[in-house]
């Protein structure tokens, strides 16, 4: 979440982050796989973020978002 | 009607087939239907079947794209007669104003390309995009700094890009956002470059063409150029025999 966090305040800033809202819903290890739930108005600013990640820690990486849902019910039927 | 999706500049090495299919997978992975890989402009024929082979196993098309760099408008000229019918895609890297101007003219040549380190130097202006939008070029955004600047050099580069596709708007030159990449971890997803387009203006639809209508277009227009039934605009051979 720290490189999310980090992503969000170098693209958008320290009050862009506040408005986010975004919280860790659960995170796969295995499959390296994570549930992120944030407001509707913040969904673009945070599939930006999301994008423009390129390393966490300091490994190389990448973050694609898989599915986006208005409920978790959903996004596990989903997936 | 489903979108297809093109990402117009992967920067692969030819050279080493192995790279070409790790990023062919990839860019299928990702979604993509067509990449674009840059060609050396010397070696075309020996090096497009190849690597066209592979990218048809892979299951995505390849379409031979070359980069010219020419220093005056002369040179872009003779490069353009020696090359464009070799490549589905020519792309100008735009190292002086002279050579913008000349290459945004000329009905060759499909995409304006502003490198990153002289985009203070040299940009898409008015009149690059004047002329451009006479012609059938299109302004190209490749996403590979954006991933790789971080602060003060990210930000200056936002603001040129911001004020390169203002202009383009407002001129109706049409906008190619392309990866750019060279690495599979920096390829992204169309969906992500089109996110990643909002932090230059564009947003929704008009990101989302960016990626997919746009390419494809030019895609389209230089297959049926290059095709042997092409004649001119609008005229096309149907069929050959003595009972035509």
């Amino acid at each position: 979440m720290d490189t999310v966090w980090k992503s969000i305040s170098k693209l958008y800033g320290e009050h862009g982050a506040s408005t986010v809202n975004l919280n860790l819903i659960s995170f796969n290890d295995e499959e390296k796989s994570a549930i992120l739930r944030v407001g509707h108005t913040s969904l673009e600013l945070l599939k930006t973020a999301l994008a423009s990640i390129t390393k966490v820690g300091d490994k190389s990486a990448a973050v694609h978002v898989l599915r986006v849902s208005g409920t978790i019910k959903a996004l596990h039927r989903k997936l | 009607m489903k979108r297809v999706y093109a990402d117009l500049h992967l920067c692969a090495n030819v050279n080493d087939l192995s790279h070409v299919k790790r990023l062919a997978n990839r860019a299928l992975t990702l979604g993509y239907g067509f990449v674009a890989i840059s060609f050396p402009p010397g070696y075309a024929e020996q090096l497009v079947t190849p690597t066209k082979e592979i990218c048809r196993e892979v299951g995505v098309e390849l379409v031979p794209r070359v980069d010219l760099k020419p220093h005056t408008p002369d040179e872009l000229l003779r490069d353009l007669r020696k090359l464009r019918r070799k490549f589905e895609v020519v792309a100008v890297v735009c190292q002086a104003k002279t050579v913008a101007r000349q290459a945004a003219k000329d009905r060759r040549v499909d995409l304006l390309n502003f490198p990153q380190p002289d985009y203070r130097r040299v940009f898409f202006d008015w009149a690059t995009a004047e002329l451009a939008s006479n012609s059938l070029a299109s302004l190209e955004i490749d996403v590979k700094p954006l991933l790789i600047l971080e602060g003060t050099p990210r930000i200056r580069l936002l603001s040129i890009l911001q004020r390169e596709v203002q202009i383009a708007r407002d001129s109706h030159v049409p906008i190619v956002v392309s990866s750019g990449v060279s690495e599979e971890l920096l390829m992204r997803k169309p969906s992500e470059l089109a996110s990643l387009a909002s932090l230059i203006n564009m947003d929704g639809i008009f990101a989302m063409d960016a990626v997919s209508k746009n390419p494809v277009t030019i895609i389209k227009r230089n297959r049926e150029k290059l095709s042997w039934r092409f004649v001119a605009p609008g005229i096309r051979v149907v069929r050959r025999g003595k009972d035509c």
